[in-house]
C-alpha cells in the first residue's frame, strides 16, 4: 500500500533545464493548464452564442459571472468593480483546481503550498499597494484601532501589524491545507475499503466504500467552499485597502 | 521511549486541536439553527446562510491546521 501522500508527488512529464534552473512542465503545470483551458472553454464557448434563453453552459458562464459580481459588490461596495476580472480570475483558477482535482488519477495543484501562497502573496502584495497608493502615508493609520486610548497604542501596533503580515499565510495555509487533508482522508479511507474487503470477501469492503461516497460529496463541497472563502477574503482585504477602517 | 514511539505519540497529541474546531462548529450551526427556529423567516435571507458557511469554512480550517501537524510528523520525519 502506497504512502497515502504519494499523491502530491510532482512528476515531470517535459523535462526542461534552463541553466541549472528546473523549469520542466510537470503535472501540476498540466493540472493547472487545464484548469486554465476548462475556465475559458467554459466562458467562451458558454458565451459564443449568447441567446435570451439559455442553454445549460451559458447558465453555468452567467451564473459564476452573477456570482462574483454579487461578491464584490457586497463587500466592496460599487468602488469594487474595477477588481472584477482578479477576483473572477482567481475564484475560477481556485474553483476549477480543486474541482479537477477531485477526477480519478487527477492531480491537485492547490494541494501544493507553494501554489496557493503565490496566490496569496500576489494578493496580500497588490492589496498593499492599493492602499499605499490611494492613502499615501495616512495607510499606516490602518494599524491604528479607532477609538483607542493612546496608552494602548504600543500593545495594540505590534498586535495589528502581526495580524496584517500574517493574512498571506492565513489564506495560502487554510486552501493548502484543505485539500491536502481533504485528498489524504480519501486516500486513506480507500485504504479501507481495500483492507476490510480482502479479508472479509470484499463485503466488509462496502461499509467504508459509502462512507468514501459520502467524503467525496463533503470534498466537493469544500472544493466550492474554499474558492469562495478564497475569493471573499481577497475582496475583504481589498474593502480594508480601500476604506481603511 | 524510541524515536518513532513518540513520532506516534506527538502526532496522537497534535490532533487533540480538533476538538476546538468541533466545539466550534457545533456552535455556528447550534445558533444559525436557532435563530432559524425563532424567526423562521430568517432561512430565506441567503446571506445568514453564507455567513454560515463561511464561518463554518474558517473554523474548520484550524482543525487541518493541527491535522497537517500531525500528518508531518508522521510522513516527514
Amino acid at each position: 500500500m502506497a504512502s497515502p501522500l504519494e499523491q502530491f508527488e510532482i512528476k515531470a512529464i517535459v523535462p526542461i533545464q534552463v541553466g541549472g534552473l528546473d523549469i520542466s512542465f510537470t503535472n501540476s503545470s498540466a493540472a493547472m493548464a487545464a484548469a486554465l483551458v476548462v475556465g475559458t472553454g467554459l466562458l467562451v464557448f458558454g458565451m459564443g452564442r449568447a441567446s435570451v434563453v439559455p442553454g445549460r453552459l451559458q447558465s453555468i458562464a452567467e451564473m459564476s459571472y452573477e456570482f462574483v459580481a454579487g461578491l464584490i459588490s457586497d463587500t466592496v461596495g460599487a468602488e469594487g468593480k474595477r477588481y472584477f476580472p482578479f477576483v473572477f480570475t482567481l475564484f475560477m483558477f481556485v474553483l476549477l483546481g480543486n474541482l479537477l482535482g477531485m477526477l480519478p488519477y487527477s492531480f491537485t495543484f492547490t494541494s501544493h503550498i507553494i501554489v496557493t501562497f503565490a496566490m496569496a502573496a500576489m494578493v496580500f502584495i497588490g492589496v498593499t499597494i492599493l492602499g499605499l497608493v490611494k492613502h499615501k502615508m495616512h495607510f499606516f493609520s490602518f494599524f491604528v484601532p479607532p477609538g483607542v486610548p493612546v496608552a494602548m497604542w504600543p500593545l495594540l501596533i505590534p498586535i495589528e501589524i502581526i495580524s496584517y503580515l500574517s493574512r498571506p499565510i492565513s489564506l495560502s495555509v487554510r486552501l493548502f491545507a484543505n485539500m491536502l487533508a481533504g485528498h489524504t482522508l480519501l486516500k486513506v479511507i480507500g485504504g479501507f475499503v481495500f483492507g476490510l474487503g480482502a479479508i472479509t470477501f470484499g463485503v466488509g469492503g462496502l461499509l467504508p466504500l459509502a462512507l468514501m461516497v459520502a467524503l467525496t460529496g463533503l470534498e466537493i463541497v469544500i472544493a466550492f467552499l474554499q474558492a469562495y472563502v478564497f475569493a471573499i477574503l481577497t475582496c475583504l482585504y481589498i474593502n480594508d485597502a480601500l476604506h481603511l477602517h | 521511549m524510541d524515536a518513532s514511539a513518540v513520532k506516534l505519540l506527538g502526532a496522537g497529541i497534535a490532533v487533540l486541536g480538533v476538538i476546538g474546531s468541533g466545539i466550534g462548529i457545533g456552535n455556528i450551526f447550534s445558533a444559525y439553527i436557532q435563530a432559524v427556529a425563532r424567526n423562521p423567516s430568517a432561512r430565506r435571507e441567503t446571506d445568514m446562510f453564507t455567513m454560515t458557511m463561511l464561518g463554518f469554512a474558517l473554523v474548520e480550517a484550524l482543525a487541518l491546521f493541527a491535522l497537517i501537524i500531525a500528518l508531518l510528523l508522521l510522513f516527514v520525519f
